[in-house]
C-alpha cells in the first residue's frame, strides 16, 4: 500500500542520509522524497511516499524513523484531511505550429509554459501526483525531452472532519 | 590591571582536545581504550598533559580496544569510551561498533578526522566514518565548532547511555581538536528528538496483571534488557510472587539466577528443551527486555502460536517487530516491573503446568557424553563453573564454546556474562576479558575462546603482560572452527570446507613469549590437576585445553523449524 509519511527533523548535516539509510537498511521502498525548510529555523520537513506491504511494516517505519535523534516529529498523514502538491517541469517538442495545441492542453491542468525555445516548450504543472501524470500522459505524443518532478510534499489541512477514522498506529491501539 | 586579565585569559586558554578531556573527566570516564596516530595526536597530547585523569589501556589493533571497551561496558555497567585515528584507526573499530548496537552496549567512540578544510579530498588517512558508522550507531557526530565539542560529548554520553544504550561515534576534525579556544563554552544540551519512555503506561500494566492472574500457563522470557536497566532484583521478587517460570535469552543469562528452581536456563536455537517447549505452549508470554531474535523465536509461525504475548521493551521499535503483541509496555524494565510488583498478588491456578515443566526439566536435562580420557567440551565448562564457584565473569566469541559456556555456566548474578550475541562476532570474547578484568579487578575472569576465534585476537596478550591483568585464557581447543564444522556435518554431509584449523600456533609457548604462564591439557586427569590451581591464582595464563574435535552442541532447532522440532534433545 502506498502511504504518505512527513517527518520533522533537525535541519543537520547527514540526517538526510541518514533517514534514507534507515529506510534502506530496513528494506523499504521509498517512492518519492521531498526535503525543505520549515517555519521553525532549523528544522526542515521531510514527505516520504513510500510502498509498504502491511500495517505492521508502515508501524514498523515510523517506529524506526521516530527513533532517529534528529527526527523530531514522525506522522502518516495518508487518512487525514491534506493538502498534497509536486510540481513537474515537462520539456515537450514542439515547432510554433503546435505550441497553440498544447497551449490548449495545458489549460485545464492549470499548467503554465515558464519557456519556450524554437524546438521545445517547457511546462509546469502543480498538483496532486495523479494530475501530474495525466497531464504527462497527455503530452507524451508530442515528445519528452525531458521530465522533472521534485516528489509530493504534504500537510495535513486546518480542519479535520470529526467523522474521519483515523489510522492509529500509537502503542496504545 | 589589564595585563594580568589577560594573562589569567592566557592560562584559560585551551585545545578543543583539552575541551574533550575537561568533558570526559565530568563525565566522569576513568578508564579510556584508544590507540594514537596523526588525527588525534592533539587528544592524545591533552591526555599526556592531564597526567594521571585517565587509566589508558593500549591495545595492539583497535578492534581489540572496542571490544575491549565493550566488556568494560558489560561489566560495569557505565559507557565505554574509546578513541582511534582517522582512516584506517576508524575502520578497524567498525565491528566493535556493529557489534555494540546489535547487543546494546553503551560505548562512546572519538575519531580523529581530517582538518575539517581536507574533508572531501581523499586526504592522507581519510575515510567517510559518518557515512560509514550511521547504520551502526545509536548516534554519531561530527563536530563542525570548537565551541560545539564539550556539549557534544555531553549529548554523546547521555545518547549511549539512557533508553536503550548504544554506541555513539564522535568524529573529531584535527584542527578542531588542536585549535586554541579561549572562551568559557556552553555545555548544557537539550534533545527535543531523543525523549525515551521510560516509565509505563499504567492501564496496559493493569492488563498484563489482568492477563497474568488468569493465566493457566504463564513463562517469563527475561532478555538483556532486563541487566541494561538493573532490574534483576525486582524480577526476582515479581517471580516469586506469582511462582513463574523463567527462562532467558542467550544475552539475558543472570538477569535471573540461573542456579535457582524457576529457571529453565536458556531458550533458543541451543537452549534448553524446558525452556523451548515452555514458549511453545504456553499461554501467557511475557517478554521483559529481548527482542525475539531469530535464533530464539526459530520459525516465527512455531512461536508460542497459542500465547498472549506481553512485551515490555523501552525500544518501542522492538515491539511487534518480529512477533505480534497484545499487550505492549513501553518502558525501562525496572520501571515496568515496579509497577507490577505494586499490584495485589494473587495465587495462580498454574500447578499442572509447574508440574509439566519440572518433569521436563527431570526428564530433558542437558546431556553429553563422558569418555574415559579426553575431555568433552561440556564437561570442561562444568568444572569451570565448580572451580570458580560459579562467581567469575565469562567472555565468549561466538560458535560451539560459547553455546557450551551459556548451557553449562549457571550465571545466578548480571553483568557477569560477557557475550557477542547479535553479531556473532569472533575474536570478541579476549579482548572483552580485559575490558570486563578492568571493571572488576576483584573477580576471576575466564575468557571462553575458541581456538578459531582467539587466534583474532590474540595480539592483545602484550595488554595482559603490560598490564598484569589475571585474565584466564581458556581456549576450548578442537582445532576445527567447531559450529561451522557442525553445520557442515549435519547439514552439508559432512563436507568440512575450510572449517578444521590443524595447523596453529603452540599456544603455551605463544604465551610464555609474552611472559604468560601457558598450560595444555589434553586428558581429564591432567585437568583435574592444573585448572583448580591455575583458575584460583592471581596470575594471567593461557591454558590450551584440547577437546574432542566431532562434539556437537545439542539439543538443537535447526534453522527454519520451529520450537517443538527439536533434535538432540536425548542422547
Amino acid at each position: 500500500m502506498r502511504r504518505i509519511v512527513t517527518a520533522t527533523v533537525h535541519n543537520r548535516s547527514g540526517v538526510l542520509n541518514r533517514v534514507t539509510g534507515l529506510l534502506a537498511k530496513r528494506q523499504f521502498n521509498i517512492e518519492s522524497i521531498s526535503v525543505g525548510r520549515t517555519e521553525t529555523e532549523g528544522v526542515s520537513k521531510m514527505t516520504f511516499v513510500v510502498e509498504v506491504e502491511d500495517d505492521r511494516k508502515l508501524e514498523q517505519l515510523t517506529k524506526q524513523l521516530n527513533k532517529q535523534i534528529e527526527v523530531l516529529k514522525v506522522s502518516d498523514i495518508t487518512d487525514k484531511a491534506i493538502v498534497a502538491r509536486e510540481l513537474a517541469m515537462v520539456k515537450v517538442i514542439s515547432n510554433p505550429q503546435i505550441r497553440s495545441e498544447i497551449q490548449g492542453i495545458i489549460e485545464p491542468f492549470r499548467a503554465s509554459i515558464i519557456d519556450v525555445s524554437k524546438e521545445s516548450v517547457t511546462v509546469q504543472v502543480t498538483g496532486k501526483s495523479d494530475k501530474v501524470d495525466a497531464l504527462i500522459d497527455l503530452l507524451r505524443p508530442y515528445g519528452i525531452k525531458e521530465l522533472a518532478r521534485t516528489g509530493l510534499t504534504a500537510f495535513t489541512r486546518g480542519h479535520q472532519p470529526q467523522v474521519a477514522e483515523f489510522k492509529s498506529y500509537s502503542l496504545l491501539k | 590591571m589589564k595585563a594580568q586579565a589577560s594573562a589569567e585569559q592566557q592560562t584559560a586558554a585551551k585545545t578543543g582536545a583539552d575541551l574533550l578531556v575537561e568533558a570526559m573527566i565530568a563525565q566522569g570516564v576513568e578508564t579510556l581504550f584508544g590507540y594514537p596516530g596523526g588525527a588525534v595526536l592533539p587528544i592524545y597530547d591533552a591526555i599526556y598533559r592531564a597526567e594521571g585523569s585517565f587509566d589508558h589501556i593500549l591495545p595492539r589493533h583497535e578492534q581489540g580496544a572496542i571490544h575491549a571497551a565493550e566488556g568494560y561496558a558489560r561489566v560495569s555497567g557505565k559507557a565505554g569510551v574509546v578513541i582511534g585515528t582517522s582512516g584506517p584507526g576508524a575502520t578497524n573499530l567498525v565491528t566493535g561498533i556493529a557489534d555494540a548496537m546489535m547487543d546494546s552496549i553503551p560505548l562512546v567512540i572519538f575519531t580523529g578526522q581530517v582538518a575539517k578544510g581536507v574533508i572531501g579530498t581523499d586526504a592522507f588517512q581519510e575515510s567517510d566514518i559518518m557515512g560509514i558508522t550511521t547504520p551502526i550507531t545509536k548516534h554519531n557526530y561530527q563536530v563542525q565548532e570548537i565551541e560545539d565539542l564539550p556539549r557534544i560529548v555531553n549529548e554523546a554520553f547521555h545518547i549511549a547511555t539512557t533508553g536503550r544504550p548504544g554506541p555513539v561515534v564522535v568524529d573529531i576534525p584535527k584542527d578542531i581538536s588542536s585549535t586554541v579556544h579561549e572562551k568559557q563554552v556552553d555545555s548544557e544540551f537539550h534533545l527535543p528528538g531523543y525523549q525515551p519512555t521510560v516509565k509505563p503506561n499504567p492501564l496496559q500494566i493493569n492488563k498484563l496483571h489482568d492477563a497474568l492472574v488468569e493465566a493457566k500457563k504463564p513463562v517469563v522470557l527475561s532478555g538483556s534488557g532486563v541487566i541494561h536497566a538493573g532490574a534483576s532484583e525486582e524480577l526476582k521478587t515479581f517471580v516469586q510472587n506469582y511462582q513463574l517460570p523463567v527462562t532467558t535469552t542467550l544475552l539475558g543469562l543472570g538477569s535471573y539466577p540461573g542456579s535457582c528452581d524457576l529457571s529453565l536456563g536458556m531458550a533458543g536455537m541451543h537452549g534448553t528443551y524446558s525452556a523451548n517447549t515452555a514458549l511453545y505452549e504456553c499461554d501467557l508470554l511475557i517478554n521483559i527486555g529481548s527482542r525475539f531474535d531469530d535464533r530464539l523465536t526459530g520459525n516465527l509461525k512455531h512461536f508460542a502460536p497459542n500465547a498472549t504475548i506481553a512485551h515490555i521493551d523501552i525500544d518501542p521499535a522492538e515491539i511487534g517487530k518480529n512477533i505480534p503483541t497484545q499487550i505492549p509496555i513501553v518502558s525501562d524494565a525496572r520501571a515496568a516491573l515496579v509497577s507490577l510488583n505494586e499490584k495485589p498478588v494473587k495465587g495462580l491456578d498454574h500447578k499442572g503446568w509447574m508440574e509439566a515443566i519440572s518433569q521436563n526439566k527431570v526428564d530433558y536435562p542437558l546431556w553429553h557424553d563422558l569418555p574415559e580420557e579426553a575431555i568433552v567440551p561440556q564437561w570442561l565448562m562444568q568444572k569451570v563453573y565448580e572451580y570458580t564457584d560459579g562467581k567469575a565473569v565469562v567472555t565468549t566469541d561466538v560458535g560451539q564454546h560459547q553455546m557450551w559456556a551459556a548451557q553449562y555456566y549457571h550465571f545466578d548474578r548480571p553483568n557477569r556474562w560477557v557475550t557477542s550475541g547479535g553479531l556473532g562476532t569472533m575474536g570478541y570474547g579476549f579482548p572483552a576479558a580485559i575490558g570486563a578484568q578492568l571493571a572488576d579487578m576483584d573477580s576471576t575472569c575466564v575468557a571462553v575462546v575458541g581456538d578459531g576465534g582467539f587466534q583474532m585476537t590474540m595480539q592483545e596478550l602484550s595488554v595482559l603482560q603490560e598490564r598484569k591483568l589475571p585474565v584466564k585464557v581458556l581456549i576450548v581447543n578442537n582445532q576445527a572452527l567447531g559450529m561451522v564444522r557442525q553445520w557442515q556435518e549435519t547439514f552439508y554431509s559432512e563436507r568440512y570446507s575450510e572449517s578444521i584449523i590443524d595447523v596453529q600456533p603452540d599456544f603455551v609457548k605463544l604465551a610464555e613469549s609474552y611472559q604468560i604462564a601457558g598450560y595444555k591439557m589434553e586428558t581429564q586427569e591432567e585437568l583435574l590437576e592444573v585448572l583448580p590451581e591455575v583458575l584460583a591464582d592471581d596470575q594471567p595464563a593461557v591454558i590450551d585445553c584440547r577437546v574432542l574435535q566431532k562434539e556437537n552442541v545439542y539439543p538443537m532447532i535447526a534453522p527454519g523449524k520451529g520450537l517443538h522440532e527439536m533434535i538432540g534433545v536425548k542422547r
